[in-house]
Formats: C-alpha cells, structure tokens, sequence
C-alpha cells in the first residue's frame, strides 16, 4: 500500500518542520529577542536589566533619528527609481540576442560575482581624493580637490551611485530571464497586426514583465531600507553624519556606544517598515492574488 | 501502513535532529568551559599585530614550560575584538587574561565585576610594582585598584614632519609654538602643498588636536573632569578654546580641502607626507614603525623628523604634558579558572628583560624604567630614545579621550568632532550636543 494522499494532495505538514524549525532558530526567535532587548538596558556585558519604555522614549529625543530616516527613505526611493530606470530597459535589451549583447552581459555581471565589503574597499580605492582615479576624474566633472566621499553634499550620492553598481547587474538578470519568457506568439500578432516597437514594448513586454517589476521593486525597496556593508566601509556614515543610514544608526548605537537597548529599537522599527512596505507593495500592486499572465496562450 | 510509519520515522528523526542541536547550541559553551578547566588551560586574548604577535608567542611558550596551567594566545581584529569582548566578558568563554586600553574602556569591566583586582599581587612584589612608569601604570588604576598592567610599549601622540617639505617652503626647523604652526601652514600652502596630513574621514585623528589643544590651554584638570562627568565640563572656556583654534586652523587651509575623504587605515596620510605632498602630521608614536612597513625609504631617511605637539601662548597646561596611548594593559578576568596562573604569568613576564628586549627588538617603548640606554638600539635608536626621554620626563599623560571615555560618550564625541572639522557646528553647538 502506498503512501496515503492527504487533503488536497498535499504533503503532511510535518514535512515544513525542518525548515521552520531552521526560520524559526534564525529569524523568529532573534526578533523575539530583540524586542525583549528593546525593553532593557544592555551594553553586552552582564545581563540586560530590564527598563521599560525608556529606549522608545529615547526616539523622540534621539537628534541623529530624522536624519537618518530621512536619508534612508531618500536613499530607499532615489536607489528605486535609478536601478529600475537603469535595469528594465537594459535588461529588455540583454534578452535580445546577438554577439555584442552576450559580451556586454558577461562583462557586466562581474560586480554580481564580488562580496560587498570587496566593492566598498574597491570603490574607497578609487575614490581617494590624493591617490585614487578621483584625484584624476574629479577636476573633469567640477570637484577640483577629487573629495566625493568627504563632501558632505557628495558623499551621499557616491553612496547611491556605488549600490546601483553593486545591484544592477542582479536586477538586469531578472529582467532578462523575464522577457525572454515571453511567448514570440504575442510578438508576432502585433507585428501582423502593425505595432511598431515602441507600441510592442509597451503593451506586450511591459505588462508581461509586471510580476518582475514588484518582485525586483520588493528587492529594491526592502534592501535599501535594510542597506549597510558598503556606507559602514566606505563612509562610516560620514563626513560628519552626511550617510548615516537608519542601519547604520543602529549599528553605530548598538556595536560602537554598547547601547544595545536603544539599537533594538531601532532594529524593530526598521522590522516593522521593512515588512510593512514590502506587504503594501504587494497588496496594493495585486502581486498576492498570483493571477496569471498568460490566460489564454 | 508501511508508508505512514515510515513518514512518522522520517518526522520523529527531523524533530530529533532539529532538538538535538538546539540543545548542543545551548550547551556548548559551559562544556568548553569544563573541558578547558580539566585540561588546565587558560587563554590570553590580544589584538592581531604581526611584529607583537611572536613576541607574546614566546612569552607563553617560555610560561607554559614549567607550569601546569598552560596558555593558549588568540588574536583578533581591533573592531571585532572589542565587540567579541564585550559580549564574552562574563560568560563561559570568557579569557583569563585579556588585552585592553585601560581607564574607560577597563573601567566598565571592573564595574561589572568582571575583572580581578591586581593591586594584591603588586604589593606582594614591590620589586615588579616599582618597575613600571608611574603614570603609565596609573591608567590601568580604577577607583585607586590596579586592574590592568602595562603590556607594550607606550605610544605618546607627537608632531612628525617631512623635513624636505618644510625646507622647500623656507622652513628650517618644526614649529614649536601655535603661531610658528599657523605662520607654516601659510608658508605650506604657498609652497603648493598640503600643510599638515589629516586623515579626516577616521575622527579618531582629528580628536588627537582636540586633546592637545585642551591639554595646552588648560592643562590634564580639565579631561580629568570630563571623565569624572562633572557639571559643566564639556562648556569649559579651555574646551571652547580648543575648538575654535581647530576651526582656526581649518579656515586657515591647513589640512587642504579633501582631508575628510582621507583615511589612516589605508595609508592615506602617510602617502602624503611620505610623498613630499604634505609638511606635517599630528600621530601617535606608532607611525614610525608604521610608516616603517608602508613606506621603510622615507621612515628611515633623514627627511622624517618628529618633535613635540607645540606651546600655546597664554595656555596654563605645562608643554611637556603628554596624551596618546600611555600603554595597552593585561587584565585578569575575575571568574577566571586559572587566577593565580594568570597573575603568575604577568609578574613573570611583563618586566622581564626578555619580554622588553622583544619589545625594543620590534621598535617600541616599554613602559619600564631604567632603560634609558637600552632603548638606544636599533633602526630608530633616535627616535626610541626621544619617546623614551618624553614619556619618562612628562608630567601627566592622558589617555586618548575616546579609549578613556564610556563607549557611548566616545561615539557621540567623535561624530560631534567630525562636525567642528567640517564647520557644520560651531564649539557653542558642540558643547551643547554634549550635554553641557
């Protein structure tokens, strides 16, 4: 006798046992405790002693805080905006074939292959005012001394520029892989039927790469918030606190100042934006209902 | 049936597997603990130094010979080090004898009651107490104890120049006073090159002009006051003083334009001044023998001069005042199995004539006495003996503010610090952001 289907023809749930188990010692139990640190006084020595409310309260005389969200919400929205404005016509293009588009694509994907720590002491090279290809190229673009990273105006903008380098590549495959799904039948009824490639771009490729751009802007949007490796390398969060990202604040309060308490708080708060925004994307974008794109072929 | 007993075997072996190492998790310290205890081994835990390494490496070895608690060196990166501290200290695995700044930063371990009072087995070998530079040993004293023993070398901040840099701006010798310093910086710049090498975008470098400066106006009191958090001391005229000279000296053009884009770590200062592009730069003593390993032509040449951070007019600070690093310590943790081996270890060890030969043999300054002509050897024989003679005839020696002060206070100085570098906040603004 085999094994016996259950409901629906799926498999007994004990089977999702070593996987939650697994979510559960690494993600759920953490979150527990970071909440409960939230609430207690710790500076990594000893036991936390409990202290009620006073790490929130701290949040509304913390001077760092608005600056932070503020720069992790501009950097959250300007990292969108570039990345997707960079990835899906490259990606459209990629998926193309032809020599040259193989070359650019294998060139291309090398920042995909390289550790962000790698990136950021790369980039911190090149961007050496005295030294570095900025002491060489600044003067080309109006910044005579080469000090990107060092101007307070600047710094964050290098910032954004190094993460699309880092993420783009990534992004673009995903694009990629999505438009070459796309079945040729679509194609080749609008062309019989006149539309030009402008016209097939979009209304064929673009709502067919729909499911693509919310699972790429969910990336984007999650992993920017949640941004960190390279500002702690190449910035520190500064000149001054010119890229002090919320992550960063909070690494700076927890692992620096030994304030563990207060940078739980923050931890649980970048928790609660972090899975709010990426449950808004997807409720209000209908990504959720998993609807179909291709009914009908 | 065969099929659902396989699959309750299959679920029951998952679930085992999944408790089985939650439980090894949970218990994996304590039994590392008990089998290191059986064994009678003990663990020193020290920065990763490639030159120091060897040296306690031997130091050990020649211990471990004759004893029957032996010890085991382990070494770690600066910023993980001090995060893997903080968070073993106390626990199971914990060290017995760890590597720290002394003041502030051993203070909160003491204050834990996480490390052993040492002043016992001082008094018990006066000859071995006696051995130390008083105020040296004093930063590893909290609340009158001693905690922590001077372990290396002393490492006092010093004014270091490129002779050749200053001559070609028709500077013969280094400034020795504030107006000499800021009368160079014109002559520097005018010269086309950066006056003094500033690694902006690390606040730890810019604070050693903040601690001088202070020192100078207004003498060792008004730091000691700070530490001790009295009212008031952050808004101190001296402190204020302090940093409307270092903003003097930025609108002066003294540290160029881009000196917030440059770094120590990655040799962005010395590759200044090793590279006749700047005059001066403000380190602590650790750089010869740095600039010894990145740039050996220039640190052993002619052209690398160094002298005393410079006098300034109507300070009350006596100039012969010193700040750096008076030493790096050994403390003992208190919970520690092997205490007595431990302390053994250090009084063995720390003034040995073999442990300062290794010290002097890789270019450092023991916090010893009577070494005057001993520390006369080597590459940087001049250089040793200037440390030597400055740090054995000053009359205080602060320790580096952010190592004296609590990690929190620490982080807040420096990115506040930062700020008065860039002009972003005015001494007014900063002394406020302090909390008075």
């Amino acid at each position: 006798m085999g094994p016996r289907p259950h409901a629906g023809g799926r498999p007994s749930s004990l089977w999702a046992v070593p996987a939650i188990s697994f979510f559960a010692l690494f993600a759920l139990f953490p979150m527990a405790v970071v909440v409960y640190l939230s609430f207690t006084k710790w500076s990594g020595i000893g036991a936390p002693v409990w202290s009620g409310t006073a790490n929130w309260a701290k949040l509304t005389t913390d001077p760092q805080l608005s600056q932070s969200v503020r720069l992790s919400v501009l950097l959250t929205v300007v990292s969108w905006l570039l990345q997707t404005a960079i990835c899906l016509p490259l990606g459209v293009y990629l998926a193309g074939h032809g020599r040259a588009r193989a070359l650019l694509a294998a060139v291309f994907f090398v920042p995909l292959l390289m550790s962000s720590a790698a990136i950021a002491i790369l980039w911190a090279g090149l961007l050496d005012p005295n030294f570095g290809l900025a002491s060489v190229l600044g003067p080309l673009v109006g910044v005579k001394d080469g000090n990107f990273i060092g101007d307070p105006q600047l710094a964050f903008w290098v910032i954004v520029t190094v993460v699309a380098w880092q993420f783009v590549p990534f992004h673009v495959l995903l694009y990629q892989g999505a438009t070459r799904q796309i079945p040729v039948q679509l194609y080749e009824a609008a062309r019989i039927d006149g539309a030009g490639r402008l016209r097939q771009f979009t209304s064929i490729t673009l709502p067919q790469l729909r499911h693509t751009i919310i699972t790429s802007s969910v990336l984007m949007l999650v992993g920017s918030l949640t941004y960190f490796d390279i500002v702690l390398i190449l910035t520190g969060g500064g000149p001054g606190t010119a890229t002090r990202i919320l992550p960063l604040h909070m690494y700076l309060e927890g692992f620096r100042a030994f304030d563990m308490g207060y940078a739980s708080v923050l931890a649980v708060l970048l928790l609660v934006v972090g899975t709010a925004l990426s449950l808004v994307v997807t409720r209000v974008t209908g990504f959720n209902r998993m609807e179909s794109q291709k009914e009908g072929l | 049936m065969t099929g659902t007993i396989g699959r309750r075997v299959a679920s029951v072996a998952a679930v085992t597997v999944v408790g089985l190492t939650l439980a090894a998790c949970g218990s994996s310290g304590p039994s590392a603990t008990n089998s290191k205890a059986a064994s009678g081994a003990g663990s020193v835990w020290v920065l990763t130094d490639a030159s120091l390494n060897p040296v306690q490496q031997t130091s050990i070895d020649a211990f471990n010979k004759g004893a029957t608690a032996k010890f085991t060196l382990s070494n770690y990166g600066n910023d993980p080090y001090k995060q893997k501290l903080q968070t073993a200290i106390g626990s199971p695995n914990q060290p017995d004898i760890f590597y720290n700044w002394g003041g502030g930063n051993l203070a909160q371990y003491v204050d834990a009651g996480q490390v052993a009072d040492l002043t016992a087995t001082l008094n018990a070998n006066p000859g071995f107490r006696a051995k130390f530079i008083p105020s040296v040993l004093d930063v590893g004293k909290i609340h009158g104890k001693v905690y922590g023993l001077p372990m290396q070398g002393v490492q006092p901040v010093m004014m270091f120049a490129n002779a050749d840099v200053l001559k070609k701006a028709g500077i013969d010798t280094m400034a020795i006073t504030w107006d000499g310093l800021l009368a160079d910086v014109g002559k520097l710049k005018a010269a086309g090159v950066t006056p003094i090498a500033l690694a902006g975008s690390q606040s730890w470098t810019e604070l050693m002009w903040m601690e001088y400066l202070v020192d100078r106006i207004g003498g060792p009191e008004k730091f000691q006051a700070i530490v001790a958090g009295k009212a008031g001391a952050w808004s101190d005229p001296a402190v204020v003083g302090a940093l409307t000279k270092v903003q003097d000296l930025v609108s002066a053009g003294a540290f160029g334009s881009n000196y917030s884009a440059v770094g120590y770590d990655n040799q962005g200062t010395q590759a200044l001044i090793a590279g006749d592009k700047a005059g001066y730069e403000l380190m602590g003593s650790w750089e010869v023998s740095s600039l010894n390993g990145s740039f050996p032509a220039f640190a052993k040449s002619a052209a690398l001069e160094w002298g005393k951070f410079p006098t300034v007019a109507g300070g009350t600070g006596d100039p012969a005042s010193l700040v750096g690093n008076p030493s790096n310590y050994y403390s003992v943790t208190q919970k520690s199995p092997n205490k007595a081996a431990a302390m053994k270890y250090l009084v063995d060890t720390l003034t040995s004539d073999t442990y300062a030969q290794g010290l002097m043999g890789i270019g450092q300054v023991p916090a010893i006495t009577g070494l005057e002509k001993k520390v006369k050897t080597g590459t940087f024989a001049g250089f040793n003996a200037f440390t030597y003679a400055l740090v054995g005839t000053a009359p205080s020696f602060t320790q580096s503010w952010d190592q004296a002060l609590t990690a929190a206070t620490s982080e807040k100085l420096l990115t506040n610090l930062q700020k008065i570098f860039l002009k972003e906040m005015t001494p007014r603004q900063f002394v406020a952001a302090m909390g008075s």
